[in-house]
């Protein structure tokens, strides 16, 4: 076996173990949280006994353990099980939200990661000059503001007062691509304010680090412009930390974007989430764990992975 | 002048006048904007609704757990989907009164402890399937019994048996009860084919529209129901989309992405109106926001430390400052003047001497514990801490707990002696009564336990004499007021908000939000 294959093996079975733990942790986190399913769904109009008649539908009186690893083989073959609050079946549930939640993640990536990478280098092209300046304090000041706050001052100035794009981001199937791009137009430019700065900033310290080694002097000297430079010469060696950042801050944008869904009415992942967190809706919030734990995961090691090849040294490690 | 006025309103209800110069007129008349308000809404309902079109709402309080089964509703939207495709046997009415949807009309015994409804001839389910008697009693069968989980399931306790005969369904009582037409208008008894037995969630009814595209928590469209016996519903689709962000609400209401919302703020309610052609509206209503004492558990037990404790909180400084204006004075009873039989009685005032005259005879000494949390009603913590200054000049120290929202109504209301927490309003003083401060209440959260006020209670509702009854029940409110644990600083109105693409809003409708969740379908989209 090639070491290569063996290394991801590796990497794969670690993150499968890794998922497993954070299943007990979710599942653990759970139990801990004060009150209990019945009472969160019936509310304050709760009397003894409904909450009674609910528990005892909802198998609540079954011991702990016993529910998680019925769940645990459940979700091996699939099955995510049924929402104890609505009935409805998870997966099917899951499927459209996740689908909304990677169509925003995807559109935001589209703009924020090439921008990202253009403003890094353009700022690298132009170190500690008025462009390098004014990039650093635009996406600095972005990324300092509250994500809700820039949610409401966009709000404000484009949906109410310009009326350029809708304040609400509700998509459904009915509405065509270019309808959906429209609705999401104010979410994308939050999201991509927000993980602009990160990336940003990545990009333009691991060049100038790049930039400082011998072999760009070389290059200079062969007498390369500055770009030419950066993009042949620096940008692949500093391609493992950008790529590193970008698939963090694409994790962020599947799995943490619950303020902006709730600020846009987006029928992402985290409304969904947190909606089944507050009903103590066990089942979905360990699907949803589960799900963001496994994104979080997969894109990391896929961020490894391309580390890896990447670069020689890790390639064929001694 | 008047006439003048009449023919100004008029212009303006036919979009010949634009509503704010129509109340710029009126103003430079003389009018207060109440009026002026008033007057338009009656021009606009003179001139009529129109057909057709598409109403679009935002409310507030919807989820993705939710589910349509009407037992299980506990929330605003679900409330308002009912309203869209399902129909209570009879229906608060605007004033108060009770009027007839499934049921044309009813009559009780002697003395109110046997009731029979007559069915409306002809009235069908969305589905085209007649209602029979049967269907009614099955409904009523489902909310009832030890087995269901109906969220009114207190309301059906009392009912001994329900039975069809012919095209009436007769209401056989434990005890005689004359509200017993207002206990049924409670929106989780809307009547479904077999009572929702056989799927509970189908959403089918007899309201003025049918749901066609459900999706929890997000959004919904209904259209209109091609079997609906009435007149309700003018505009041909509502769409509803849940907002629970207050801001994002408001702003979709002001960038016209929707034309009525529910719930606007009270701190921002006046910018909100400001903006062109939003209009906000206030309705008094019988929620209030309240501070509960355990009766039984000390130092609450020492109906002194509960007097103190009246007397040392500043109710109009609670209407101002956490009200913001929206809302009313409470009187340390749940009762105000949205109640039918109500009598007016002299208000508490806040008074210092008298808290600290109080505290002195009960003998108590150190701090009092008062657990609060966001969620338990809006500014709730702002409310305590208003409370405990006020309390502090009286010589009262009152300790703040600020509590997580999460588990507040299983692990501190009702279960913690001194906390902040909310009740809506109920149709009838004994549906209040008897939800919160009878001895045997499900949610007797005040831990109140008094002889006297249990057999008032019981007597005054088989009293068919309303003179006594009113007497009755300001006696109840006395007790409360005086011996009671429960501490009501302030009735909260409901603030919902409109744009001008729509008309036909009526003020001062009784019962729920948004005309008592009728708006949708009595409110019409202007051509």
């Amino acid at each position: 076996m090639s070491p290569i294959v063996k290394l991801l093996a590796q990497r794969i079975a670690l993150s499968l173990l890794l998922l497993l733990l954070i299943s007990m942790v979710i599942f653990a986190g759970t139990i801990i949280l004060p009150g209990d399913v019945a009472q969160s769904i019936l509310g304050q109009s709760a009397t003894p006994e409904a909450l009674a008649n609910l528990r005892k539908e909802l198998g609540l009186n079954e011991p702990a353990l016993q529910r998680y690893f019925s769940w645990l083989f459940g979700a091996l073959q699939g099955d995510l099980g049924t929402a104890l609050t609505s009935g409805q079946d998870i997966t099917t549930a899951i499927a459209g939200r996740f689908g909304n939640t990677l169509f925003l993640a995807f559109w935001a990536a589209v703009v924020a990661v090439p921008l990202a990478i253009f403003l890094g280098l353009l700022a690298v092209r132009f170190k500690d000059r008025w462009p390098d300046k004014l990039i650093s304090a635009v996406t600095l000041a972005s990324i300092s503001i509250p994500e809700f706050l820039i949610g409401y001052v966009l709000m404000f100035v484009i949906a109410v007062k310009l009326r350029w794009f809708p304040s609400v981001a509700m998509v459904n199937d009915s509405m065509s691509l270019l309808e959906k791009l429209n609705a999401i137009a104010l979410p994308i430019a939050v999201l991509t304010l927000v993980v602009l700065a990160h990336m940003m900033r990545m990009t333009r310290a691991a060049i100038l680090n790049v930039m400082q080694s011998a072999y760009i002097e070389t290059a200079e000297l062969k007498g390369l412009n500055a770009f030419q430079v950066i993009y042949r010469h620096a940008f692949p060696n500093a391609i493992a930390p950008i790529v590193n950042v970008v698939m963090l801050n694409l994790a962020y944008l599947v799995v943490g974007v619950v303020v902006i869904e709730v600020v846009f009415v987006y029928p992402g992942m985290g409304q969904y989430l947190v909606d089944h967190v507050s009903k103590r809706d066990v089942p979905v919030v360990q699907a949803c764990g589960l799900i963001f734990a496994a994104v979080y995961i997969g894109l990391n090691m896929i961020a490894d992975i391309v580390a890896i090849l990447s670069n020689p040294r890790l390639r064929h490690p001694k | 002048m008047n006439r003048h006025m009449q023919y100004l309103a008029s212009q303006a209800a036919a979009g010949k006048l634009s509503r704010r110069d129509f109340l710029g007129k009126a103003a430079a008349l003389g009018f207060t904007a109440v009026s002026a308000n008033l007057l338009l809404s009656n021009a606009a309902q003179a001139a009529g609704p129109q057909k057709g079109g598409t109403l679009r709402m935002a409310l507030q309080g919807g989820s993705t757990t939710d589910s349509l089964d009407p037992a299980l509703t506990t929330n605003q939207v679900g409330l308002m989907l009912i309203r869209m495709w399902g129909e209570p046997l009879v229906e608060l009415a605007p004033d108060g009164g009770i009027e007839g949807k499934v049921a044309e009309s009813f009559e009780a015994s002697a003395d109110a402890s046997v009731w029979t409804f007559k069915l409306r001839p002809g009235v069908m389910f969305s589905n085209g399937q007649a209602v029979t008697a049967d269907d009614v009693v099955a409904t009523m069968d489902r909310h009832s019994g030890e087995e269901t989980k109906s969220g009114a399931l207190g309301i059906m306790r009392g009912i001994k048996n329900v039975r069809a005969d012919g095209d009436t369904v007769v209401f056989e009582l434990d005890s005689p009860n004359a509200d017993l037409p207002y206990l049924l208008s409670d929106y989780h008894l809307a009547i479904q084919p077999n009572g929702g037995k056989d799927d509970p969630a189908a959403a089918i009814g007899t309201g003025p529209y049918v749901l066609k595209d459900v999706n929890m928590g997000v959004r919904f469209v209904a259209e209109k129901n091609p079997h609906y016996w009435g007149d309700l519903g003018n505009a041909d689709t509502l769409e509803l989309v849940v907002i629970n962000d207050n801001t994002a609400r408001v702003a979709a209401l002001q960038s016209g992405q929707v034309d009525l919302i529910d719930r606007v703020p009270p701190k921002t309610a006046k910018l909100v109106g400001r903006a062109p052609g939003v209009t906000v509206h206030s309705t008094a209503a019988a929620g209030h926001y309240v501070f509960i004492a355990h009766c039984n558990t000390a130092p609450f037990d020492n109906n002194d430390v509960r007097m103190a404790l009246k007397y040392g909180i500043n109710r109009q400084e609670m209407v101002d400052k956490i009200l913001n204006g929206y809302g009313s004075i409470g009187n340390d009873t749940p009762i105000n003047a949205s109640y039918p039989l109500y009598t007016e009685f002299e208000q508490r005032e806040y008074d210092p001497d008298k808290a600290m005259f109080h505290l002195k005879k009960s003998g108590h000494d150190g701090g009092i514990l008062l657990r609060t949390s966001d969620n338990s009603f809006p500014g709730a913590p702002d409310a305590a801490a208003l409370f405990q200054q006020s309390c502090a000049s009286a010589g009262i120290k009152l300790d703040i707990k600020r509590e997580p929202n999460d588990g507040y109504w299983s692990e501190v209301w009702n279960a913690q002696p001194f906390c902040t927490s909310y009740w809506g309003g109920r149709p009838t003083q004994d549906q209040m009564f008897s939800t919160a401060y009878k001895s045997d209440a499900d949610w007797n959260d005040t831990r109140f336990f008094n002889e006297k006020f249990d057999q008032i209670l019981v007597a005054a509702r088989g009293e068919l004499d309303t003179a006594k009854r009113t007497q009755m029940y300001a006696d109840m409110s006395a007790i409360l007021r005086d011996e009671g644990g429960l501490i009501c600083p302030m009735f909260n109105d409901f603030v919902d908000a409109t744009t001008d693409k729509i008309d036909g809003w009526v003020e001062g409708v009784k019962g729920q939000p948004l005309m008592n969740g009728y708006a949708p379908m009595k409110m019409w989209v202007k051509a």
